[in-house]
């Protein structure tokens, strides 16, 4: 999967073919009236039955399966159960990925030798190996952490030992100069001047860890809205599966939006 | 003096190529190691991690077997058709988003926001609308290629050079001529970077969705050997998927990477 670099990268200068075309709406606005007509379009076309409603229920029908989900308690106790599951792997995927970083980092040679395993395990589907963690595991939410956890470890790892190998040479020669010790030398200096890098890592590390976590949950029926998201299709009762699913992208689109936000900050404040 | 340097380079290298070398095998020995000790130390089930000479057999008894060419032609179909069809519709919206400032700026938030989502929760969706068979899997592998895509190629588009642009203005070109000749030379690379990405996450899209229901492929496959608890068959279905997964991978990288005609141009 692929990280997008930024929502509001600059257009080529020239603009293109077709471009500027004396359009003044606010992109924002233009988009939310995309929104209404799109979601206005598809209760209309659900309702005079050009879309078959069972399938495709309409938005009106969706909101009804949304409260009905919230007023039960189900996608309550599912997200906490979600966010606990991603929290955790994000956890031990963090600090095995720094304590990692930090070791390819600090020997030249092992850096040479293992960096593009890592990198190579970072693009591999790694999230297919959640059969051979069933069977070590079970199925409980210890399979779902350790996927999450793996899922995160490779783009943390990477992240980490970029960051730890940009620390300024002056910054280290000053803790020499202090006579650090090389844990001070890690805690006061590398770790962190090394942070903001670190942090796009663990910013990707957890998008990671969340698709892994509902990804599994999912496929294993068992842990939070993923399970829920299961569930509700096997009782066929598609407003609020398709509720349900609107609630974990709103969710991870939330999560993604506060985590570029805290990374812009962190880098301009560096 | 070329010499003197060449000599002296090819004195240092192998040394430190060694050194690299051997940590490598060292690394794969203690991997192997620690799977072997793992499995005989009785800290797991029996057979929840068979030894590594187990998993080499089913791997030759699976590629001698007629019923697995099948499973991989489902999946493989599955695949090649997915990627195909998220690749181009991705090229398509990354063309628009990159070259249209005022659509980029109102949609291309959507497809950014949109593309981290687990895929696979739009999966009952899916199986709603295309069945169980192999058409879910391929919309699924679509959606997921479809993202990476985009976003690769819209990014590519804002980097072609302006002055290319005015020189095809100068000429006169249509806006066809200019996404032909102009825009897609320049973004090979950007091209391939979404094509490699696409194609890693159709793979997982359709194994998944074949893990969760299906009625054959190689996630299927991996599925029903779980359920009968034959764990050696079913490492030996996903070191396949991984090797295939890496030689598609390898292919892109190789074949993609080759400028197109107007590749060196678009860079000066």
């Amino acid at each position: 999967m692929t990280m997008p670099q930024s929502a509001s990268s600059p257009h080529n200068a020239s603009g293109g073919p077709g471009s500027g075309r004396g359009i003044t709406i606010p992109p924002v606005l233009a988009r939310t009236l995309f929104l209404i007509v799109a979601i206005g379009f598809w209760e209309l076309a659900s309702q005079i039955g050009w879309i078959n409603p069972f399938t495709a229920p309409p938005p009106s029908a969706i909101w009804g399966g949304l409260i009905q989900i919230i007023q039960a308690g189900e996608l309550g106790a599912a997200f906490v159960r979600t966010f606990l599951e991603a929290l955790a792997a994000s956890a031990i995927g963090s600090i095995g990925g720094i304590a990692i970083g930090w070791w390819l980092h600090s020997g030249k040679k092992i850096g040479v030798a293992y960096t593009s395993w890592v990198a190579a395990a970072a693009s591999a589907p790694l999230v297919l190996l959640y059969p051979l963690f069933l069977v070590i595991f079970g199925r409980n939410s210890s399979t779902i952490v350790a996927m999450g956890a793996l899922g995160c470890m490779p783009a943390i790892i990477l992240k980490a030992k970029d960051g730890l190998d940009g620390v300024r040479p002056v910054l280290l020669n000053v803790g020499k100069a202090f006579s650090l010790t090389p844990r001070q030398q890690f805690r006061m200096i590398q770790f962190p001047a090394a942070l903001p890098v670190i942090f796009t890592g663990i910013r990707i590390g957890l998008l990671f860890a969340i698709i892994n976590v509902v990804g599994v949950e999912f496929l294993i029926a068992f842990g939070g809205l993923g399970q829920l998201i299961s569930d509700l299709g096997d009782r066929f009762d598609y407003p609020a599966m398709y509720a349900a699913i609107f609630f974990v992208v709103l969710v991870s689109v939330a999560f993604f939006y506060l985590t570029e936000k805290l990374e812009l900050w962190l880098l301009s404040s560096k | 003096m070329a010499a003197v340097e060449q000599i002296g380079r090819a004195g240092k290298a192998p040394a430190e190529f060694w050194t690299v070398n051997r940590l490598r095998i060292a690394g794969i020995v203690a991997i192997l190691g620690v799977w072997e000790i793992a499995g005989w130390s009785g800290l797991f089930f029996r057979g929840v991690l068979p030894s590594t000479v187990f998993i080499v057999g089913s791997m030759a008894e699976l590629l001698m077997s007629a019923e697995f060419y099948w499973h991989l032609a489902v999946t493989g179909f599955e695949v090649l058709v997915s990627f195909i069809i998220g690749c181009f519709f991705g090229t398509l919206v990354g063309l628009v988003l990159g070259t249209r400032k005022f659509t980029g700026d109102v949609f291309e938030p959507f497809i950014h926001y949109l593309a981290p989502t687990p895929k696979i929760v739009f999966l009952p969706i899916l199986l709603v609308l295309f069945g169980v068979g192999v058409w879910s899997k391929v919309a699924l592998g679509a959606i997921s290629a479809f993202f990476p895509m985009a976003l690769g190629v819209a990014a590519g588009v804002r980097q072609v050079s302006a002055v290319l642009l005015r020189v095809g203005k100068t000429f006169n070109l249509t806006t066809m001529q200019t996404v032909r000749m102009i825009y897609l030379p320049a973004m090979v690379p950007p091209i391939a970077t979404g094509l490699r990405i696409g194609l890693g996450i159709s793979i997982v899209g359709c194994l998944l969705s074949e893990y969760k229901l299906a009625k054959a492929g190689l996630g299927f496959l991996a599925g029903q050997y779980y359920e009968s608890f034959a764990v050696a068959h079913m490492l030996a279905v996903l070191v396949i998927i991984f090797i295939f997964a890496s030689i598609g991978n390898v292919l892109i990288e190789k074949y993609v990477r080759l400028p197109g005609p107007g590749d060196v141009k678009a860079h000066r």
